[in-house]
């Protein structure tokens, strides 16, 4: 195969997957030339990462929610619920920093276990569940900060989101350690590519050209590698960078290789012969919510480290913005498509946009329409695609 | 040659009014008075030849392709008119993408030949274009909305309005009820169509075709669905629709169908049309038709299509006793009454029961209580009592449910292959809650090797196989769990002949290896060729347990169609 149909069929057989990649290439070419050069920034990258982690934490659940076939309204609200309880344990009752992680935790477990309960035991559908949950939990949180905001957390705990990791490794003007840690997972990511390549070759199936896949490589090692530097030159590694990074790697194992990410997948792309094939329906449902209840509860913590405070209206919308990196990162509205890693991109599309519109200093109602209509046209997308695929059938 | 209709404007004279090719074709008197004896019936055809064209559609040379296939490759199909011409192929073999192209699915354009309709050459861009000619084609799944009444249905695109443009609702039910008399369905209009059953909604889509003049009908597999009683309504409502005038074009796996209905049968195999020829002429006697489609469409012959096979049954493997078993919603309710059966190792056991008759609820119950409520009653495995309360349990326990409806509930057709396969085993190929993917991989690809799985690699969508390939991946699933019991709902529905035969082998396979396998089917003649004994269940009762060397396919329908019970031997 020639290089160039090879890379003709890496933008149209694959376009489905990679579309949102190369969109996602795109958008920050022209916010970065709309804000001349200042979203490529070292000090705007790091702060794009801790304003949107949360939203990005969220996303990570609710993918695996959308790919189960369900939906979940009530994150925003549990995000604020976590964030009031810790708030409540440290701020109110002096107690360790630690404490109100874990409290705020044990909320969002029990959260989980009382819509994934209602899901996967009554029946009832999530839409209306976590509509439900969306009052009940921000009704608790007013209840629970008895309508005022509670602030300031003690710096311990504000750590969480706004620390950073450096001079471990010493550096001049740039931190080694942040470095070394993205080179090492740039050559993880190397190693894994070409594992699975020599897979593919053992089992006969197309790969790219060998030039099409070092460049490939050679690519993504350069961007992120240029980002790590980017962020060595500011402060080093933001702590929220490395718990994202962190549930990145471990929700894409779950989704991808364990036996609980498979029955989600089969759950999502057809209920009843899962059931038939042996598939614990209800349990699977279940366990589901208690995982968004939980990284909810991350989010939530996350959320009130870094504005220092547990607020009543805290996460309002954030479930909005959350489905959305979803949808945006290719899952399917029906179930049983979507990736941690797309919903990521997804994610990261919204946060680029709205960073890059606040930065051209576009107002707070333009952002909205444009994040619209964004949503429509990935959505559209991706329907266009799949009726393409399926007229080549 | 250019024939317009002027004849039939005039020939619809003698009704007073003047009438467009694309009225009912009911109203014509030259159907009407020509002769339906198969003799002579295209010699009044011929005699028409000045009236109209004697071939109401020609497609010449058509050629379609997607990318990398070429699905149809200079296609021909002469239909004349009036008649009941049948299509024949294996799955895949692209009778329904000509039928696809046919319709207005796929617009002109997209493919290279000629559609003749009438003498003139038709140019379809969307469905609505070809039912404006009459063409009215209806899928094999049914395109229904459960939560209208059958009236709304029938309407549903076409409605029936009053001057204001609302919908005159006594017309609509009116007209619904004139055409469900025509179709033989005794049914309020009103009623939902949820609360019907498949053969009742097969005529529903009928009349539905039929509120739209239709004079060229196309149904792909309308009775695959049915049981026989409903088939056979339906192929006397083909019969009734030709003597209006009306052309039909059918295609069936069902041979014993074709052979009794169809005036002439056009054979397509590997997207080309191989012959077409005279019923009349193809033999006289079914089998004699039947032997004749099959070997068109396997392009050799199949001496035997049902392997054989040294019975040599073992021990018990499955017994059920006083099974009984509750209707999920309607309390009170009896779906399966006071069941017992028995399957030895090395045994194939067939249960032979019409639709409605409790075949698959009586399989799933048993299935880790996959079906009903309230079910009571026992099951041994090897002797011994055991409960399977749940799909897992019944797994652990070696039982195996292939389901009769594949894509309901035996696949995830947006899944690969592999994923598929591994869907049911997923305990064996995992360790600490993580698949070993490389095992999976392997397993999958063994699996295809064997039961001749027929794509490049196991990492295809399963949504892209033929019915064929699709039931050889859910056999391949529940082979991997490594079944003491098989139990088989309908394991040949809707797949052809060549595929059918190597699910037979498989069967026997299986059995040769010391299995038990419970077949569950509607056609008499494929349990009766492939079964040691056979179970006729009827009204949710065991009516009878007959041995295959002493059943006929009367014996069993009779004992089928048995309202009293009788004491079922132990």
């Amino acid at each position: 195969m020639t290089g160039i149909a090879n890379i003709k069929e890496l933008f149209t057989r694959n376009l489905r997957t990679s579309g949102i990649y190369i969109a996602f290439v795109l958008i920050i070419v022209l916010f970065s030339a709309l804000t001349d050069g200042l979203l490529l920034s070292s000090r705007n990258m790091t702060s794009l990462v801790l304003q949107f982690s949360y939203i990005l934490i969220l996303a990570i659940g609710m993918v695996i929610i959308i790919i189960g076939g369900h939906i979940d309204l009530s994150v925003g609200s549990v995000v604020a619920l976590t964030g009031a309880v810790a708030a409540v344990v440290v701020i109110r009752g002096g107690l360790p920093w630690w404490a109100g992680v874990l409290a705020a935790l044990g909320t969002g477990l029990l959260v989980g276990a009382w819509q994934g309960f209602w899901v996967a035991y009554v029946g009832i559908p999530a839409f209306i569940v976590t509509l439900a949950g969306m009052l009940l939990f921000r009704g608790l949180t007013l209840e629970v900060l008895n309508n005022v905001s509670l602030s300031p957390f003690p710096s311990e705990y504000t750590s969480i989101a706004s620390g950073f990791l450096n001079g471990l490794l010493g550096g001049y003007g740039y931190d080694t350690f942040t470095l070394v840690i993205f080179a090492i997972g740039v050559l993880g990511f190397a190693y894994n590519a070409w594992r699975n390549r020599r897979a593919r070759i053992a089992y006969k199936q197309t790969v790219e050209a060998p030039v099409l896949f070092v460049l490939k490589l050679v690519v993504v090692a350069a961007v992120v590698m240029w980002f790590a530097y980017n962020l060595a030159t500011y402060r080093g590694l933001p702590a929220v960078l490395i718990i994202l990074a962190v549930l990145v790697m471990v929700y894409t194992l779950v989704t991808k290789h364990s036996v609980f990410g498979r029955h989600v997948y089969a759950i999502g792309g057809n209920l009843a012969a899962a059931q038939l094939s042996g598939v614990r329906v209800k349990r699977v449902n279940f366990w589901m919510f208690v995982n968004m209840g939980f990284l909810a509860a991350i989010a939530g913590i996350v959320y009130s480290a870094r504005s220092s405070a547990a607020q009543p209206a805290a996460g309002n919308m954030f479930e909005l913005d959350a489905i959305a990196a979803c949808f945006i990162g290719g899952a399917a509205v029906t179930g049983g498509i979507g990736t941690v890693m797309g919903a990521m991109v997804g994610g990261l599309i919204m946060a680029v946009m709205s960073n890059g519109m606040s930065l051209m200093g576009i107002d707070q109602s333009t952002q909205q329409i444009v994040k619209g209509v964004v949503l429509l046209l990935a959505v559209a997308f991706d329907v266009w695609n799949k009726k393409r695929a399926a007229a080549a059938r | 040659m250019v024939a317009l209709p002027e004849t039939q404007v005039s020939t619809s004279s003698t009704t007073g009014r003047p009438v467009t090719t694309d009225r009912p074709a009911g109203t014509r008197p030259e159907s009407a008075t020509r002769n339906t004896t198969t003799g002579d019936k295209y010699a009044t055809r011929t005699g028409m030849a000045d009236s109209a064209p004697t071939d109401i559609l020609e497609m010449r040379g058509i050629t379609k392709t997607f990318p990398g296939v070429k699905a149809l490759q200079d296609v021909n199909l002469t239909v004349r008119r009036g008649e009941i011409h049948a299509i024949c192929g294996e799955n895949g073999a692209g009778k329904s993408t000509l039928m696809k192209v046919l319709s207005g699915v796929y617009p002109h354009g997209t493919y290279d030949g000629d559609i003749v309709l009438d003498g003139e050459t038709a140019k379809f861009g969307t469905i609505n274009d070809s039912e404006a000619r009459g063409v009215v084609i209806i899928h094999q799944e049914l395109a229904l909305v459960p939560y209208l009444s059958i009236a709304e249905n029938i309407f549903l695109g076409n409605e029936r309005r009053r001057a204001g443009g609302g919908i005159d609702w006594n017309k609509t039910n009116a007209e619904a009820a004139a055409l469900l008399e025509q179709v033989g369905l005794d049914e309020t209009p009103t009623t939902l169509v949820s609360a019907l059953g498949v053969g009742k909604q097969q005529l529903i889509e009928i009349a539905k075709a039929i509120s739209k003049d239709v004079s060229l009908l196309i149904l792909d597999e309308p009775t695959a669905a049915l049981n026989d009683n409903d088939s056979e309504h339906l192929l006397n409502l083909l019969r009734q629709f030709q003597a209006q005038g009306i052309t039909s074009i059918m295609i069936s796996h069902k041979l014993a169908e074709i052979a009794e209905i169809a005036d002439r049968t056009t054979i397509i195999r590997d997207g080309q049309s191989i012959e077409t020829f005279d019923m009349s002429d193809a033999g006289g006697s079914s089998e004699a038709i039947q032997d004749r489609i099959i070997r068109g469409m396997v392009g050799r012959d199949l001496d035997n299509r049902y392997p054989g096979r040294e019975s040599h049954p073992g021990a018990e493997v499955l017994r059920i006793e006083d099974w009984t078993v509750h209707h999920p919603t309607q309390p009170g309710r009896v779906v399966v009454e006071k069941a017992n059966l028995n399957v030895r190792a090395g045994e194939v056991v067939g249960i032979a029961g019409l639709m409605g008759a409790g075949r698959t609820e009586l399989a799933m119950s048993v299935f880790g209580r996959s079906y009903g409520r309230d079910i009571s009653g026992q099951v041994y495995l090897d002797g011994e009592k055991v409960t399977v309360g749940t799909v897992p349990d019944a797994i652990k326990a070696g039982i195996a449910y292939v389901s009769e409806d594949r894509k309901q509930y035996g696949l995830n057709l947006i899944e690969d292959i592999k994923r598929n396969i591994s869907a049911a085993g997923l305990r064996k190929l995992s360790k600490n809650g993580f698949v070993n993917e490389h095992e999976e991989l392997k397993v999958a690809g063994e699996y295809r090797e064997s039961m001749n799985i027929r794509t490049p690699n196991v990492l295809v969508e399963v949504g892209k196989l033929s019915g064929g390939n699709q039931q050889k991946v859910v056999l391949s699933k529940w082979l991997y769990t490594a079944p003491e019991v098989l139990i088989l709902d309908e394991p040949t529905r809707g797949i052809d002949v060549g595929a059918k035969y190597e699910i037979y082998t498989i069967i026997n396979e299986l059995v040769a290896a010391g299995k038990a396998v419970l077949v569950i089917s509607s056609e008499l003649p494929e349990l009766l060729g492939i079964c040691d004994r056979i179970y006729t269940l009827a009204f949710g009762r065991i009516t009878g347990e007959v041995d295959v060397t002493s059943a006929t396919q009367e014996g069993l329908m009779a004992l089928m169609t048995q309202e009293t019970t009788q004491e079922t031997k132990a």
